[in-house]
């Protein structure tokens, strides 16, 4: 009987081997990776720019906007008219 | 939704170098890492062009396509960001980006090649926005600050755009319309060249 029941074993502990072993991929796929936090949510420091909500999208949306046009755009403070050439 | 874009206007930059030194600055980027450098094409000959590169965010970057160990996130702003602690340092990013943007440290023992480090868009990493722990491992968070990138703010004569790719394109367009241009200034042809237009420039190589 147990001459039947040895090779029984190790044949169902061999076949068996593989379902213990860990994922060894590192990224996304394995689910190692940390999840980032939207940029909306706001920062955890004192540096947090006044005018907007933190935690509100559309708040933090109109602020890079307001931000990107007052400070990158001249012709929003001195009009500019288009040259007819 | 905000997409985040870099524009860099070539009849703006003076190549001050200003762009380079606030990233290095904001970020505490150590030496033999440039996130952002200042590029000339045709040094020397008249009409030379000066442009301000570093990662251009992607929509189907090249970085996240070769990656081994799939370290790279695309944020729900358009910028593609990594993870520090599952990069190996392979350095296939840097083969596969157009651009020179992935930087490896190697100012260490026997000068080993540590891990990537890229323009982040000012928005840091996977750690807490604003955390010491991001801070250490990408730099300032400014995007959750509810500020643009540094190197945009600190532009001198505002060459550089960053922000949501239709705001920075607005500007840009209007821009070129003050200058008295259009298409042919903006868009594919002027980008990658017209079929019939000789695009070398007067003169030698520098």
């Amino acid at each position: 009987m147990s001459k039947l029941l040895t090779p029984l074993v190790l044949g169902a502990a061999m076949a068996l081997a593989a379902c213990g072993e860990k994922p060894q991929s590192a990224g996304h796929a394995s689910g190692l990776t940390k999840h980032d936090a939207k940029a909306s949510q706001g920062a955890q420091n004192g540096f947090v720019a006044s005018g907007w909500t933190p935690g509100d999208d559309t708040s933090w949306q109109t602020q890079l906007r307001t931000r990107a046009q007052q400070g990158q755009n001249e012709y929003t403070r001195s009009a500019a008219v288009p040259s007819s050439k | 939704m905000a997409r985040m874009k870099f524009i860099c206007d070539t009849e703006r930059c003076i190549e001050c170098n200003g762009c380079a030194t606030a990233c290095k600055a904001e970020h505490d980027i150590p030496w033999g890492v440039n996130r952002r450098r200042v590029v000339t094409l045709n040094d020397g000959v008249p009409g030379e062009k000066t442009i301000s590169v570093a990662c251009m965010h992607c929509s189907d970057a090249p970085c996240m396509a070769v990656c081994p160990v799939d370290c790279f996130y695309r944020t729900d702003e358009g910028v593609v960001l990594h993870d520090k602690d599952v990069c190996i340092g392979c350095g296939y990013c840097s083969y596969a980006c157009p651009f020179g943007a992935p930087q490896f440290p190697t100012n260490g023992t026997f000068g080993l090649r540590g891990k990537m480090d890229k323009c982040t868009f000012c928005s840091g990493g996977p750690e807490a926005n604003g955390s010491q722990a991001e801070y250490e491992k990408y730099g300032r968070n400014r995007l959750s600050e509810g500020k643009l990138p540094a190197c945009a703010e600190m532009c001198s004569t505002k060459a550089l755009l960053a922000g949501d790719g239709d705001v920075v394109a607005d500007i840009f367009r209007q821009r070129v319309l003050v200058r008295g241009k259009g298409s042919e200034v903006w868009g594919w042809g002027t980008a990658y060249g017209k079929p019939t237009a000789g695009n070398k420039p007067e003169g030698g190589k520098a």
